[in-house]
């Protein structure tokens, strides 16, 4: 029986640390089950006998001279053969750290992997690496094969013993435990067919393990991602051509493209030639499209269908593996590639480095990202992209950096957040909608690295509420924190320079001064206000306007008794009063109301500045820290 | 989706990508099967008009049907059909009477090629190579840098995956090779021209016991024992053999990793 156009090729790829058999093991798969053409093994024998080597079955797949003589991988190979249930492309990579570009492109292409462990070695550095790339590339399906069991004298023990560090591996880096078998690629022991040498082992040979491996899940049944490449003029037609990788789409279906949310439905596809052209297309096919309205549609954009879309932001967390050659450095631009977006990138933050040496996560402050290590970061781009989270769709949640044209590492967006449900479509008639919300506090939050809060200071005038307001935003600006003050004095000279200093033009200028709060707290900054602001009715009532916008209001009493007050008088205000200049001076003569409930009391006259600036730092950065992270990080270097 | 149509819409792909990465493209074409189905996937990726030129290397040594068929399929497709023969050679007297096969291959193809890229500036050259012909045509890339010299840096290859490719740096020189086909097999190329019924040459189907599996210069390139006349034929031919696709190409042959050698210097 001959195979139908239809039969699957199940592409799998032969990772592990260099030296541990892979080539060998596929050479001996392809010897074995007949696959090596005609006269190819008894080429590479004589060639092998007049160089004076031992033949290999690795030759038959490394075929560059070079990788002859010195018995290693450089470059990834593909070769195909078959078995009764279905073909398949066996992927040969590079196992030598250097070639670590080599072994990606290669396993990316795969669906499923062979990860090969030197029974005598057992994991080592690249066994982890490799297995710690395999979530990055989707890949799921894992056998274990633990080779040259003869040099162990086909040790059920020593098997296992390698067969349960692999699962420990697996376990900790969230995979799901591999099916580990023993083997001898060399002696072509339990490749093909089961081995008598190792009767313990009742898992069966590694052929039969392939076999088993599930056909890849239908990319149909996910939600629609058409992803455009170009767009071509044919007669009076805009074809938009693409690819569908996700989904299904029919003719008559509704379409949103993103980034920008355009609306339009699908007229008809175009393909060459014309009678072949469909009614409906599922995933995978390169088809174009013609679309019932002139929306500006261009290369990278993202069509969806109305109810399924994907994000759109200048901002995610990944994790990336970088290949260098120069290290990844925070801040530095990058071009980002997500299927065809393109769009100027750095990356703001890096969490975690991975150390694929320990598997233990390096976790202090780090400038970069080596080449070959895996980190987790937060990516921040110039303009919106559109995305999934690879968990969700693989095909659109991974993204590679470049600069020059030259790919320098690649990763997956990780816990992105969807937009709240079914976000309106925008029309063309209303081009401004979808600037409302996009950027949402959160997203400014990462962006920025904290949220935004507003401090308030209140106390007598001269207690010292605007040396330390300036203090602290110095300190905090200094360590990357966008904070800012706003003084009841220098308002009185813009915002509220209508304003007396009636108890009502008072109030007015308390609501102005927190309303001004509020919108730079919504624009992510740290408002400092610092306000006498005397009364606990005006106090509350900045208060609820922060906590109803779901902003953090912390109230800081800034205390020192009247007389050091009065002594100390920085503005010289209380001269002014007592001359009668300042009609109801606070302290003067009207009242303070001593706070209640401040989050901060700070009696300034036993305190240090230097003790009161360490306790409003600590204040503030526990209120804008972001949720679930480590609170920002300490700069040395920022001490003022 | 069926795998035949996977690889259809990666070549398709490929051909997109590769349009709208380079200003001045050119495509390769020899008339034999790979290159006839690559001209189809361009008539499908362009839906039903290829916005570049098809260069046909003309060694000089081609069979006549092969050149027939050129005719033929110029005037079907409408192609932009440009002819390179490296007339320098020929005046020198390079030729299978009295050079070596990789030699005369090396300057007639290579060299050609060479000349062609000079003269019309391409920074792409689309090519139909596929990973089972030749070991070292496994290692490819889809999009393959290449010097000003042509040659191929084949132990420092750029990384490639997700279907992100290397593109060159502004002003590095040379060209990239956008390789569509690099994912099929002899036997899908065979699937795939039945399922389209795609024409190619007659020399394919077997005449008195012989037909061409693959096919290049007339003196070096010899027919395989055969009976499969149609393409149903070939194809169960295929699924039974296991003689390499090019046993019948002489220049691979003439010496250890010949094939190497050839395609570092420039040879598709």
């Amino acid at each position: 029986m001959h195979l139908s156009a239809s039969e699957e090729v199940l592409p799998i790829v032969v990772i592990g640390h260099v030296d541990h058999g892979k080539s060998t093991l596929i050479g001996r798969l392809l010897f074995d089950t007949g696959s090596v053409p005609e006269g190819k093994a008894e080429e590479l024998a004589r060639a092998a006998a007049a160089e004076g080597v031992p033949f290999e079955h690795a030759f038959l797949l490394d075929s560059l001279l070079e990788e002859q003589a010195q018995n290693v991988t450089i470059d990834t190979t593909e070769i195909r053969f078959r078995t009764e249930r279905r073909r398949y492309a066996i992927i040969d990579a590079p196992g030598h750290k250097e070639f670590l570009k080599n072994m990606l492109s290669g396993a990316a292409r795969a669906q499923a992997a062979i990860l090969v462990v030197d029974a005598r070695e057992g994991v080592r550095e690249q066994t982890r690496r490799h297995a710690m790339l395999l979530p990055i590339l989707g890949i799921r399906h894992i056998l274990a094969a633990v080779n040259k069991m003869d040099l162990v004298d086909y040790s059920k023990d020593r098997y296992q013993e390698i067969a349960d560090a692999l699962a420990a591996l697996f376990a900790e880096l969230g995979l799901p435990e591999p099916i580990s078998l023993p083997l001898s690629a060399r002696e072509g022991e339990n490749v093909v067919k089961p081995s008598a040498k190792m009767p313990w082992f009742a898992g069966g040979a590694l052929l039969e393990a392939l076999d088993s491996v599930p056909s890849p899940s239908r990319l149909d049944a996910l939600p629609l991602r058409f992803v455009v490449q170009d767009v071509y003029r044919r007669d009076a037609d805009r074809l938009v051509a693409g690819r569908l990788e996700t989904g299904t789409l029919r003719v008559g279906e509704e379409l949103l493209f993103w980034p920008g949310r355009k609306r339009a439905r699908l007229r008809a596809f175009a393909e060459w030639p014309p009678e072949s052209t469909p009614q409906q297309a599922s995933a995978g096919r390169s088809t174009a499209l013609i679309l019932d309205e002139e929306i500006f549609v261009e290369r990278g954009m993202i069509a969806s269908s109305l109810d399924h879309g994907p994000i759109e932001a200048r901002e995610f967390p990944a994790k990336i593996f970088w290949l260098g050659p120069d290290p990844l450095r925070i801040g530095e631009a990058y071009e980002l590639r997500l299927m065809t977006q393109s769009v100027g990138a750095r990356i703001t933050e890096v969490d975690r480095v991975i150390d694929a040496e320990t598997l233990s996560v390096r976790d202090s402050f780090r400038p970069g990202v080596e080449a070959n290590e895996i980190a987790e970061v937060l990516v921040h781009t110039q303009r919106p992209l559109a995305f999934d989270n690879a968990s969700e769709i693989a095909q659109t949640g991974r993204f590679i950096l470049a600069r020059d044209g030259r790919i320098l590492g690649g990763g997956i967006v990780l816990g992105a957040r969807y937009p709240r449900a079914s976000l309106p479509p925008v029309h063309q008639s209303s081009p401004l909608f979808w600037t409302e919300g996009e950027i949402d506090r959160s997203e400014r939050a990462r962006s920025l690295g904290h949220r935004g809060a507003i401090l308030w200071f209140t106390g007598l005038s001269g207690a010292g509420k605007s040396t330390l307001a300036i203090q602290l935003e110095a300190r905090l600006f200094r360590r990357g924190i966008w904070a800012y003050v706003i003084d009841g004095d220098n308002l009185r000279h813009g915002l509220s320079s209508d304003l007396g200093f009636s108890a009502q033009d008072r109030r007015e200028n308390i609501r102005r001064a927190a309303e001004a709060a509020r919108v730079l707290a919504d624009a992510g900054l740290v408002a400092i206000v610092a306000l006498i602001s005397p009364f606990r009715a005006d106090r509350r009532k900045a208060r609820e306007i922060a906590e109803a916008a779901g902003i953090p209001f912390r109230e800081i009493f800034v205390h020192a008794p009247l007389e050091v007050c009065r002594a100390r008088d920085p503005k010289a205000l209380y001269a002014r009063a007592e001359r009668g200049e300042i009609p109801e001076f606070t302290g003067v003569d009207s009242p303070y109301e001593v706070p209640e409930n401040a989050e901060l009391e700070l009696p300034t006259h036993q305190l240090s500045p230097a003790e009161c600036l360490e306790r409003l730092t600590k204040l503030a950065q526990a209120a804008i820290a972001l949720p679930n992270r480590p609170s920002l990080r300490e700069d040395p270097a920022a001490n003022i | 989706m069926s795998h035949l149509s996977k690889l259809e819409s990666q070549s398709i792909f490929l051909l997109r990508e590769a349009y709208r990465s380079f200003q001045r493209i050119g495509m390769p074409w020899s008339m034999g099967k790979d290159s006839n189905v690559l001209l189809w996937l361009a008539q499908k990726a362009f839906c039903g008009r290829i916005p570049f030129p098809v260069i046909h290397i003309d060694t000089t040594y081609e069979f006549p049907e092969m050149i027939e068929f050129r005719a033929w399929a110029q005037q079907h497709y409408g192609l932009q059909l440009i002819v390179k023969i490296n007339e320098e050679a020929i005046a020198r007297g390079v030729g299978y009477a009295t050079h070596d096969p990789v030699t005369v291959t090396h300057e007639l193809k290579t060299v050609a090629l060479r000349q062609a890229l000079a003269e019309y500036q391409w920074d792409a050259l689309i090519t139909g190579i596929r990973r089972d012909e030749d070991p070292t045509r496994a290692k490819e890339r889809y999009f393959s840098p290449r010097s000003s010299e042509g040659e191929w840096n084949y132990k420092d290859q750029p990384p490639e995956f997700w279907n992100q490719f290397a593109l060159p740096a502004k002003g590095a020189g040379g060209h990239v090779r956008v390789q569509a086909l690099l994912d099929w097999t002899e036997y899908d190329i065979w699937l795939y021209i039945r399922q389209e019924r795609i024409p190619i040459p007659p020399l394919y189907f077997a005449r008195n016991g012989k037909r061409f599996r693959s096919i290049g210069c007339q003196p070096i390139t010899h027919p395989v024992p055969s009976a499969a006349s149609t393409v149903d034929e070939i194809i169960a031919e295929l699924y039974a053999t296991r003689t390499p696709e090019r046993a019948g190409r002489a220049q691979d042959h003439h010496e250890r990793n010949a094939m190497q050698k050839l395609r570092a210097k420039g040879f598709l």
